[in-house]
């Protein structure tokens, strides 16, 4: 959006004065009560009166119910920013055959085993057992994941701090498909 | 003085529907009272502590329909501690006790239980409809009593309540005799849902016209409760996934194809973009469109969509869409009746460039002829703006603008923007409801005071510079019900200029304003038709009886009109004088 130059730089100086008060009060504001007034000393936070500047200022105080917004609708559209803060890291779990996807919380894992006993009872399957070199015997199921780079990797290999960092989405893989990953079935 | 039978009287009364009519017409004589309130049949209680159950079932016996109000508006915004009222239980109570034949019950911001939606579940044999809307006190096993019991259920509609999830099988609930579902609208729950349940009930509703999906259920599902349920009118989207398969797209578009009646939209909570396309062939009859959720439609894809959507009356935006994006809606949209456009980023944490400003709101009133309502957060304003505004919509009944920085300046010529709202109150003669923010002065309020003859709600925030903003609002705005302040600086010498004037009005909200505790005893001594109510959290400030200090002031001071006394179910930190 294309703004008039003239009247930024005059925003921004009037921005980076000094002077007490609000951001926004004004000197030829009529005067009477000035607009500051001593909160009271209990959950309210008064304003920083940093007024905006050039650099990175830093984040302003929260006034309690500011901006009016109903508190349902702030919480629903924080739950986006707080799962990709890494609040809960959901991805989501596909399975060959099912008819939708589900979606879990690694953090809410601790190690593999804990991981694929949830799979397991949320799918209704089970992955049979996980070798280093042939990976899963003894079973038609194969948990994959998709990592940062793309790629769909076997679940187990790497150490599960580097999974859970990694991890974009798990997929369970089933029958035919699942020779390619060298699972000697 | 009748020259008809009363009969024929109750059935000219039918034809009156509106509360304001109906309220009319009992005061003309004894008699037309006693006809009017016994053939009433829907009461709105617009505080539910104005009145108390028994006396609204003495006035109204025959009553089927109740519409209650608890929490006082500003609630919505934290301002208002939890447990400090609002029950409904009390109220269902008494409404079984008298067997009065309920069928209808729509609260806002009131606290419902799951004892409670039991208790509605089984006393009214009858009951239809339950609409809650900003409620919270309640969980999904209630929701289970409703589906399980209420055997003529036609609207079950949840709008933003706070519900805890049990993950529990409520829909299951509904037993496979339920087959008269008109309403169903569950998007504010969290959890998981028992999507082939869903669909069952779906299948067996012919009559289903509004339904409204939450989080939980994918696109697929989508695509299938939609072909079962072509005659919808309303539909609210869930989860939207990822990357569709062609196989799955392909079944969304064919079941979207065949919704020809479908004229209003919401949800897409968690979208893929890539999606939405299935729903361009129906955009060209939709009424409605809510994407105030769907943080992730933005630009081009965005502006697509809104394209196509050329008889929209209702359009609920974030405030992503852009300046650009509301030159978009201003060309398109020409049927445009209200407008909300939501702040996407609530705390100030990201310098959005791409959010509205005062061209964008020009540009609305510009184009849209019919604008009559509007909800507009931006970042910034001008004086020139709001008044070309005025100029070009003189209809407008709600007008609300919030600037996100408080006192914030015209912010080409540094001044305040008295002028701007003040050619708004001059222009919209009738104007209804006003929240007026940016840098404002006395001035501001002469003006509303002068102009604003019909409005009714007024919400002010760090505004004003003297009692003398009030006082003007008070004196000038007649019809004014509800006067809501925050952080102005407007204290005891306003709020007791004219105790009797808020017997006129349903509330007063004054919070971090100058009013004293003494003020406001003196204020309650004169009025027992009113309760004043002192809310103060801190612990600190409560001081003992021998201690008070009648200069101190009021952290948040309620007061409202009633005519059954003060209330007995105040939590400790309120005080009722």
């Amino acid at each position: 959006m294309e703004k008039v130059g003239v009247y930024d730089e005059l925003d921004n100086l009037k921005a980076t004065e000094l002077r007490l008060g609000l951001p926004g009060t004004e000197e030829t504001v009529s005067c009477g009560k000035s607009n500051k007034r001593a909160l009271p000393n209990n959950t309210e936070k008064e304003i920083e009166s940093t007024g905006k500047t050039e650099t990175a200022s830093p984040p302003k105080a929260q006034i309690v119910g500011w901006p009016p917004v109903r508190s349902y609708r702030k919480n629903n559209i924080q739950t986006k920013k707080n799962e990709s803060e890494g609040q809960g890291n959901y991805v989501k779990v596909s399975m060959d055959g099912a008819p939708y996807l589900r979606k879990i919380d690694l953090t809410m894992y601790k190690q593999y085993p804990e991981l694929m006993k949830s799979l397991e009872n949320m799918f209704k399957f089970s992955v049979g057992e996980y070798f280093e070199r042939e990976g899963y015997k003894g079973s038609d199921f194969v948990p994959t994941y998709e990592d940062k780079d793309g790629d769909w990797m076997l679940v187990g290999d790497v150490p599960w701090e580097m999974f859970v960092s990694s991890c974009k989405r798990l997929r369970i893989m089933k029958g035919s498909e699942v020779k390619g990953l060298g699972c000697g079935v | 003085m009748n020259y008809f039978p009363d009969e024929v009287i109750e059935h000219v009364f039918d034809f009156v529907v509106s509360h304001k009519d109906r309220n009319s017409i009992s005061l003309v004589c004894k008699s037309w009272y006693k006809i009017e309130r016994c053939s009433r049949k829907e009461v709105f209680i617009g505080n539910c502590y104005a009145i108390n159950p028994e006396r609204l079932i003495g006035r109204f016996p025959c009553l089927k329909s109740l519409t209650l109000k608890g929490k006082p508006h500003f609630a919505d915004f934290n301002l208002v501690p939890h447990e400090w009222g609002g029950f409904v239980l009390p109220w269902i109570e008494a409404l079984a006790r008298s067997r009065v034949g309920l069928e209808e019950l729509r609260l806002k911001r009131m606290v419902v239980t799951d004892e409670s939606l039991e208790l509605l579940s089984r006393s009214f044999a009858n009951f239809k409809s339950l609409v809650l809307v900003s409620c919270e006190g309640f969980t999904t096993d209630g929701l289970a009593s409703i589906a399980a019991n209420c055997r003529q259920l036609r609207e079950l509609d949840l709008q933003e309540n706070e519900i805890d999830d049990h993950r529990g099988q409520w829909l299951n609930c509904f037993p496979d005799s339920c087959t008269t579902l008109t309403s169903l609208n569950f998007a504010c729950l969290k959890g998981e849902t028992n999507v082939a349940a869903l669909e069952r009930l779906v299948a067996r509703s012919p009559n289903l016209k509004s339904l409204k999906l939450n989080r939980a259920v994918p696109l697929d599902a989508l695509a299938r409760l939609m072909s079962c349920a072509p005659q919808l009118v309303d539909l609210g989207v869930g989860s939207y996934e990822n990357e569709p398969d062609p196989e799955s797209f392909a079944k969304l578009m064919t079941a979207i194809e065949k919704c020809i009646s479908l004229r209003s939209l919401s949800g897409f909570l968690e979208v893929a973009p890539l999606c939405l396309p299935a729903f361009y062939p129906i955009c060209q009859n939709l009424i409605s469109l809510n994407l105030s959720y769907a943080a992730e439609i933005q630009g081009n894809h965005l502006i697509k969509l809104i394209q196509l959507c050329k008889r929209l009356q209702r359009l609920w935006i974030l405030d992503s869409i852009g300046d650009k994006g509301l030159v978009v809606v201003a060309d398109t949209c020409k049927e445009l009746q209200e407008l909300r456009v939501f702040p996407s980023d609530v705390h100030g944490e990201e310098d959005n460039n791409a959010a509205v400003t005062e061209v964008g709101l020009v540009a609305i009133s510009a184009g849209c002829p019919k604008l009559h309502s509007i909800l507009y957060f931006c970042k910034q304003m001008t004086n020139a703006a709001l008044i070309a505004v005025a100029k070009n919509c003189p209809n407008f009944i709600r007008f609300r603008l919030c600037i996100l920085e408080p006192h914030k300046p015209d912010h080409i010529t540094s001044q305040s923007l008295d002028e701007g709202f003040g050619a708004i109150v001059q222009a919209c003669k009738g104007l209804r409801r006003l929240s007026v923010s940016g840098l404002l002065t006395d001035q501001v309020f002469l003006y509303i005071g002068m102009y604003a003859e019909q409005l009714e709600m007024l919400s002010i925030a760090f505004a004003g510079d003297t009692d003398k903003g009030m006082l003007y609002v008070l004196n000038g705005c007649k019809k004014m019900r509800k006067l809501e302040i925050r952080d102005s600086p407007f204290g005891n010498a306003a709020l007791l200029a004219d105790v009797g004037r808020y017997e006129t009005m349903r509330s007063l909200w004054m919070s971090s304003c100058e009013v004293t505790l003494g003020g406001c005893k003196r204020l309650a001594q004169n009025s027992p038709r009113l309760n004043v109510e002192i809310i103060n959290e801190n612990e600190n400030n409560r001081m003992e009886q021998n201690e008070e200090d009648e200069r101190e002031k009021v952290d948040k001071l309620y007061l409202y009109r009633t005519v059954v006394g003060t209330r007995k179910d105040a939590p400790p930190y309120v005080r009722i004088l």
